[in-house]
């Protein structure tokens, strides 16, 4: 995050409020202290994420002292894209990717930091530390500059930009272990605790307000649950746990059977599904 | 159970040819360690029915060929990180493909490892692959090896087999690198024997199976017992009452207290606190990122390092490196390229490579230029002075990367093993009588007039008009031509991209000193490639350069072919001629542009001289420098 400091123009960091994003956050806090954050964070809301979420980031900010832009694409409000009316696929890409793009384009950013892990996908495996996209900030993954040591080459032509993975080599335990010792503050959402959901296909969701149509999914039931990734509530599906400690969750995620990207309809369509993401601007 | 347990972490690099069994390998790690997810393996299953080789088998390699085209190909693309735990140790697997772009790959994920793993498929023996990866992997300072002897079950397990290829790699080994151990072990990737259990089958070997030795391998961290050295990566200064230099320790220990040396600059201060956040700290260590604070207010930047005063680190501007090509685009010697050495940047020159390594064999060969996934030894020249250290003794102070000037990519990667001396005994002459000087008893202000087009465009032909018109207003002048310094200076050189990019380098220099004498340089030369002609503009000051382009459509010069050269380039008598078989990048932004499909001559030269008055190069200059 220093060398991103140190070379770029105009950075920002990507904040999702989730848990990658909370650890990247404390680490920019430690990287740059007793300076404030040399740059602005960016959120990217849907309009669709747990009211939960968007409660702890404004508590966050304000407790940080930090400079917060949030961004929604409102071309896509105007044309009514929500997760029910539209495909997820159609929906992700316009009110997460294409916002994004807009939003960097907007304010002219060059290179923003994101909270993204290789353990995460196999597509993000073969990402760099420091990534580069074109003017349409498309991602070329046979293209990409070779990385050594720890030299990061931030240079870029104009129209161009980066995205920087701080959290690159970092897995899923990691971040847990890491928020347990350094005791960073997290979304409750994480922890289980009693709540009301649905379900339909399998999938349970929280009924976080009024939009959802009651009606296509089962009655409710109140259940421990939580979630272990947060994104948007109608695409989010909590699961059944007792883990009410950070304990309790690294111990259930050393333990699972599950990979973690399992809870996000998004990656479903086809195995490939998140590299085509990227390459289409995707974070 | 230790919540925030900080178990060793072990990198390691995974390297061998497309069929050695090398994302097998890595498949069967996860797969045994159980960090394969059932989600995962539904997907596998879905995938191996659809791409797989080991018909109804699992795919193994599936799982960590991560982008679509390597699936359908079935081949691995680029270097992929893999994540993997034990109860002993945390491990990161760099993934790097064995086909082409080999080289390039595997030093990047060896630049990172601790540990490598070189496979042989036991069918086949050593390979020359096996030896090319090798000999990078003992390039880049990896100390430990792991040969694995891999498909022994299409050799029956035959112990023989295993005795032979160890006694084949140790010979050489011996001879060619410099490892500190090297492990011999016999598997089965695919069957999954000796990789997480000793294997029955062999029951003639009795060490440790792979896992057992990864988990145990003592890596001595050499880098906290070396002197300290600090990169400054950034000045962290809130307000005007701190200020404190942020950045990761490289090597070494620091305490509060502690005299350092602050390099470049060698200026010698205390440091006065260690932050790490809230904290205070006494003391910190290579590898934690911490921010330090001095006891006065010394000038230090980003790129300075901190160092200990005992073992400062040394400054040069000239060195001897080993250079690893990643880029199409072949190194050329005298073109200008800019490197990072841990925070430092500064503008390089490469010299002609004193020799390339035939990464097969080992052997050194004679070389002009660098080209993709070549190694060669250089001399390196730098616009600035720079802090560094050999990289046999600190990896982080003695390797580089090489980045292009124009459009900003990594074209390589280098290791400086030593500096040269000689930089010490060239100084710069200080001369009192300077070039205003000279140029003002002339009444004119010195300038390179650099016209470029291509042969046959008129450039020869207004730029000696020129200089008659020129003289005849009393201005002092001269004239360097393509064909007449081919003659004498640089009659060593052809017309390769090598030697046209040495020819202009010599040219560029040459104007360069007649412009110090005050005079009106006027350069009729090709020069087709943009770096080139940049490189002569930054050789002079700013508005000491006018670049004329000569713009004649290739069919009216190859109509006129003064000198019958396109005629014996068409007939393939002449290599390398420019607009026939070797490019001609246009100016962008030339300051004059002819357009010789609608100018004569006489007027083109009329446009040249309005140019230089209407910019006061024909008046007299200031005299005040």
């Amino acid at each position: 995050m220093r060398e991103v400091v140190a070379q770029s123009n105009n950075p920002v960091m990507l904040y999702s409020i989730g848990k990658d994003s909370s650890v990247m956050l404390h680490l920019a806090m430690k990287a740059f202290y007793p300076s404030k954050l040399p740059f602005p964070i960016l959120h990217v809301d849907t309009t669709w994420k747990f009211h939960e979420m968007i409660d702890f980031r404004d508590r966050i900010v304000r407790d940080l002292g930090l400079n917060l832009i949030v961004y929604t694409n409102q071309d896509g409000i105007n044309d009514g894209i929500t997760p029910f009316t539209h495909d997820s696929t159609v929906y992700t890409n316009i009110m997460k990717t294409v916002a994004l793009k807009q939003a960097l384009d907007k304010f002219k950013f060059d290179i923003a930091i994101g909270g993204a892990r290789r353990d995460e996908e196999k597509s993000r495996a073969k990402e760099r530390v420091f990534s580069f996209r074109n003017h349409q900030h498309h991602w070329d993954p046979k293209n990409q500059r070779p990385e050594i040591w720890s030299l990061y080459n931030a240079r870029i032509c104009k129209g161009e930009s980066i995205r920087a993975f701080p959290l690159s080599n970092w897995t899923e335990v990691d971040i847990w272990q890491y928020i347990y010792r350094e005791n960073i503050p997290i979304v409750p959402l994480y922890l289980a605790k009693p709540r009301a959901v649905v379900e339909k296909d399998g999938v349970q969701i929280l009924v976080d307000d009024d939009r959802l149509p009651l009606h296509d999914y089962s009655a409710p039931v109140v259940k421990s649950v939580r979630f272990r990734t947060l994104g948007c509530y109608p695409l989010t599906s909590a699961f059944e746990s007792n883990a009410s400690s950070i304990e309790d969750i690294i111990k259930e995620t050393i333990q699972t059977k599950k990979s973690e990207r399992y809870g996000r309809l998004i990656d479903f369509d086809q195995s490939s599904s998140m590299e085509k993401k990227k390459i289409e601007g995707y974070f | 159970m230790n919540f925030s347990a900080e178990k060793e972490l072990l990198r390691f690099i995974t390297s061998g040819s497309v069929d050695d069994g090398k994302s097998t390998l890595i498949g069967r790690l996860l797969y045994e360690s159980k960090l394969i997810f059932e989600d995962q393996l539904d997907l596998l299953e879905k995938d191996s029915k659809k791409f797989g080789t080991q018909e109804d088998n699992l795919d193994f390699a599936l799982l960590v060929d991560g982008l679509s085209a390597e699936r359908e190909q079935g081949i691995t693309i680029d270097v992929a990180y893999r994540f993997f735990e034990t109860k002993k140790r945390k491990f990161i697997v760099a993934d790097t493909p064995g086909h082409e772009q080999y080289t390039r790959n595997t030093a990047t994920g060896a630049s990172s490892s601790d540990l490598a793993i070189i496979l042989v498929n036991a069918q086949k023996g050593i390979l020359t692959q096996t030896l090319r990866h090798s000999l990078i992997v003992s390039m880049l300072g990896i100390k430990h090896v792991i040969l694995a002897i891999n498909k022994m079950d299409l050799v029956s397990y035959d112990h023989d087999v295993y005795l032979e290829i160890v006694e084949h790699y140790n010979q050489i080994a011996l001879e060619q690198f410099s490892f500190e151990s090297i492990k011999y072990l016999p598997m089965s990737a695919l069957n999954g024997e000796n990789i997480t259990l000793n294997s029955n089958l062999m029951p003639w070997y009795k060490e440790s199976c792979l896992l057992d030795y990864l988990e145990n391998i003592q890596l001595n961290n050499e880098l906290a017992s070396k002197p300290f050295r600090m990169f400054v990566q950034w000045v962290n200064r809130p307000n005007s009452e701190f200020r404190g230099f942020a950045g990761r320790i490289s090597s070494g220990i620091v305490r509060v207290g502690d005299s350092i040396k602050i390099l470049p600059s060698g200026v010698e201060t205390k440091v006065s606190k260690i932050l790490l956040y809230h904290q205070n700290l006494d003391v910190a260590y290579a590898g934690q990122s911490v921010t330090i604070q001095i006891n006065d207010e010394a000038d230090v930047s980003r790129g300075c390092v901190l160092s200990s005063i005992k073992n400062p680190c040394l400054i040069s501007d000239q060195f001897q490196v080993q250079i690893l090509w990643m880029s199409d685009s072949p190194m050329i010697p005298a073109r200008d390229y800019l490197i990072h050495l841990g925070t430092q940047h500064a503008l390089a020159r490469i010299a002609r490579p004193k020799f390339k390594i035939d990464i097969n064999t080992g052997k050194k060969l004679a070389a002009n230029s660098i080209k993709l996934n070549e190694i060669a030894v250089c001399n390196l020249s730098l616009d600035r002075k720079i802090v560094f250290e050999a990289y046999a003794d600190n990896h982080q102070l003695g390797g580089f990367i090489i980045i292009d000037t124009q459009n900003n990519h990594t074209l390589g990667m280098g290791l400086i093993n030593f500096p040269l001396r000689r930089s010490a005994n060239i100084h710069w002459q200080k001369i009192d009588i300077n070039k205003n000087a000279r140029a003002s008893i002339k009444e004119q202000k010195p300038v390179i007039i650099w016209f470029t087009g291509i042969s046959g465009s008129g450039k020869s032909t207004i730029a000696n008009l020129l200089e008659k018109r020129l003289f005849s207003m009393g201005k002092h002048t001269i004239v360097l031509d393509g064909d007449n310094v081919r003659h004498g200076l640089n009659r060593d050189l052809g017309f390769t991209v090598e030697d046209r990019v040495e020819n202009i380098r010599r040219l560029a220099h040459v104007s360069e000193i007649m412009l110090q004498a005050g005079l009106i340089v006027i350069t009729a030369f090709i020069s087709p490639f943009e770096k080139e002609r940049k490189m002569a503009r930054n050789c002079v000051e700013q508005g000491e350069f006018i670049e004329v382009f000569v713009d004649t459509p290739i069919s009216i010069a190859e109509s006129r072919d003064v000198k019958g050269l396109y005629k014996k380039a068409r007939a393939g008598e002449l290599k390398n001629f420019t607009g026939i078989d070797s490019p001609y990048q246009r100016p962008n932004n030339p300051e004059i542009y002819l357009d010789m499909t609608s100018l004569d001559l006489n007027q083109a030269v009329d446009n040249i001289v309005s140019y230089l008055e209407r910019n006061h190069y024909l008046t007299i200059t200031d005299r005040k420098g």
